[in-house]
């Protein structure tokens, strides 16, 4: 994908859906989908983490890293393949 | 009859244990401290009672090796044994998947609702009367560390009864949203700092800044702490109370013979010296006590205040990427900084790792490259007076032996590494009670390991040299030792003792007058050859033993090539 698309994509309008490692720290947004395998998956909503939840991006790293992630009161750091499997509809943005 | 403590990770049952049992476990603020169920036993209504603390579980649909073992131990429960689900107060839905869970098991079971302190400060109100309404089993509010509630939850622990709650398990995440509306109101309130701050660490714009300087300041801290005890307290002990007993002591002896030598060691120019006499009471309390212990304290003390303020796994998150070009991932980070304290607890928690390959790797990195504090802090006395720079190349060397080899591992054994996986926990300012307990039992534990392998290792060196067999086996390892690691062949000696204690082995090199660049070989050579004995045996047990034995090879392998290099390299 080209940096330009790259740049749009990120731009985070509320309602846009992309993936979780592509949201920007900040960003609110409703889990819409996670196509990740069984497994994570199932460990991601013995958490809670599951489709419609509400969650908020804290951080990423650079070179693919982690990304936290909140939800209700707790954070959880899930790893950048992870994350781009979970596809989040933007709800809104803190100011950072 | 049997009590089990069961719950998500980091909610605080090994804390609850500690109090319940007064037994001694270790408990920080982090996921996955508790890799094995500890047993103890607490006295309720005159009985003594077997408790068991189970790994944290998110649910019984076990996701991990240590959620296996907690849901086997539920399948094991018999009808009077009793449950109590600690569940984190401040994370009340998240929590209750696994209440509800355990609800349906219809065990007995009595809830206890930890971090109660902490819903006040984050403006949570619970509403307990309707939570029990609901649940139908008695619920108590407590807070472990300081022990508020701990009284109330025994009290009430033979009230704990099956449930008669019924849901619908398709509708259980919506039956929890219905729970948590009618007995949790939230109001809202500004970030507090410590809030703040936990979210600038894992940014990396400030993440990093925030990790080089808490680890530097960390150095500082241990060795300001460990340099000042031993300077202002421990020396001066040993140099002007415990020499006058021994000089006295080795008048009564007579000054020489069999037994003077064994318990006294050899006098220098009528004195004792401590780094060359040798003898069980001079040199063998004087390296646990003298050099190692106060480095030792202080390493634990830094260590235990980061793990309970949390700031382990955050640390992880922001080493996640330099760990998976070792094919590890952040969390491995972990191991390795207990690893700084003593091998043996480094190489326990790799249980937090998924995979055996993962594990296989970092036991064997962190036994090659990561010293121990007991060898560091002889290390630091015998290099450092050669200058900083000497044991800057020391500690740099470990440093890329032990990158370089989990590089090397990582692309010989081809897998994909798992990616990381954990809950943050949110900082929590440390309880000095707790803490201190923590500190004072990782010391109990290290002088009851450390003494008496210490004496054992002095009084081993005594007999080999009376019988002639370090320098027997001197002679035989002589073309290794002084032809590629260019060390004289009285060093074989100190390689021969370092299976018992490294800290001895380094002691051993004292009376042999190196250079510097021999003690720099010999100090590398000694960390990277081989575990200790008490290492040793974990790794076996951890790894079994044909990889302990793989792992064995590529120690002593990559310790000859690093030493050999060296020898090349140094002028």
């Amino acid at each position: 994908m080209s940096g330009m698309n790259e740049n749009k994509q990120r731009a985070g309008f509320t309602g846009r859906r992309m993936s979780l490692a592509r949201m920007r720290a900040g960003q609110r947004g409703k889990i819409v989908r996670m196509s990740s395998s069984y497994g994570i998956v199932r460990k991601l909503e013995a958490l809670g983490i599951r489709q419609g939840e509400e969650i908020k991006k804290i951080s990423e790293q650079w070179m693919r890293g982690p990304v936290l992630l909140q939800h209700g009161n707790s954070q959880v750091a899930i790893g950048f393949g992870m994350a781009s499997k979970v596809l989040v509809e933007i709800t809104g943005e803190e100011q950072q | 009859m049997r009590i089990l403590l069961m719950g998500n990770p980091n909610v605080g049952k090994s804390a609850v244990f500690s109090r319940l049992t007064g037994a001694n476990v270790i408990v920080s603020n982090y996921a996955g401290t508790t890799v094995e169920f500890t047993k103890g036993s607490v006295k309720i209504a005159g009985q003594h009672i077997e408790l068991v603390d189970v790994p944290g579980t998110y649910t019984l649909e076990p996701t991990n090796k240590a959620e296996q073992i907690a849901v086997e131990m539920l399948e094991a429960c018999k009808n009077d044994d009793i449950v109590v689900n600690i569940v984190d107060a401040t994370n009340l839905e998240r929590n209750l998947n696994l209440t509800l869970q355990l609800l349906q098991k219809q065990v007995r079971i009595i809830v206890a609702l930890n971090f109660w302190d902490e819903t006040k400060h984050k403006g949570i109100t619970i509403n307990l009367e309707k939570l029990e309404d609901i649940l139908k089993v008695p619920c108590v509010p407590t807070c472990a560390v300081t022990g508020q509630g701990v009284k109330d939850l025994v009290e009430r622990i033979k009230e704990a009864k099956p449930s008669s709650f019924k849901y619908d398990e398709q509708e259980k995440w919506h039956e929890i949203g219905n729970i948590v509306d009618k007995v949790q109101t939230i109001t809202h309130r500004h970030h507090t700092f410590l809030e703040v701050l936990a979210d600038a660490s894992v940014k990396p714009l400030t993440g990093l800044p925030i990790a080089i300087v808490s680890l530097f300041l960390s150095f500082k801290l241990i060795q300001l702490i460990g340099e000042g005890l031993k300077g202002y307290v421990f020396e001066p002990v040993f140099k002007n109370l415990w020499s006058p007993l021994m000089l006295k002591l080795s008048f009564l002896l007579s000054s020489r013979g069999l037994i003077h030598d064994l318990i006294i060691g050899h006098l220098v120019e009528g004195q004792i010296d401590y780094g060359q006499s040798f003898g069980l009471l001079t040199t063998g309390l004087f390296v646990p006590l003298g050099i190692v212990l106060p480095y030792v304290f202080a390493f634990y003390v830094v260590l235990s205040f980061l793990e309970d303020f949390g700031y382990l796994p955050r640390l992880a998150i922001m080493a996640d990427t330099l760990m998976h070009r070792l094919g590890l991932h952040g969390l491995a980070i972990i191991p390795m900084l207990l690893g700084l304290g003593c091998n043996v607890p480094g190489v326990l928690s790799t249980r937090i790792l998924e995979t055996r390959r993962e594990r296989f790797i970092a036991v064997t990195i962190l036994a090659i490259g990561v010293p121990c504090a007991a060898l560091q802090a002889m290390i630091v006395g015998l290099v450092g007076k050669h200058g900083i720079v000497n044991l800057g190349i020391v500690y740099g060397t470990l440093l890329v032996v032990w990158f370089v080899l989990g590089v090397l591992l990582n692309w010989i054994i081809k897998e994909r590494s798992p990616e990381i996986f954990i809950e943050i926990p949110p900082y929590r300012i440390p309880y000095l009670g707790s803490l201190s307990k923590k500190i004072y039992m990782r010391i109990k534990w290290f002088i009851r390991e450390a003494v008496p392998f210490v004496l054992l290792g002095v009084l081993l060196v005594n007999v080999l040299y009376t019988l002639g067999i370090i320098q027997a086996v001197g002679k035989i390892a002589a073309p290794v030792i002084t032809r590629i690691l260019g060390l004289p062949r009285e060093a074989v000696g100190a390689l021969i003792i370092g299976f018992l204690r490294k800290d001895v082995a380094v002691g051993m090199l004292i009376p042999l007058g190196l250079t510097t660049k021999q003690l720099i070989i010999a100090s590398v050579v000694l960390t990277m050859y081989f575990p200790c004995v008490a290492t040793f045996t974990t790794l076996v047990k951890e790894l079994g033993f044909v990889d302990m034995l793989k792992s064995a090879g590529i120690m002593l392998l990559s310790s000859l090539i690093v030493g050999g290099l060296l020898n090349l390299i140094l002028a």
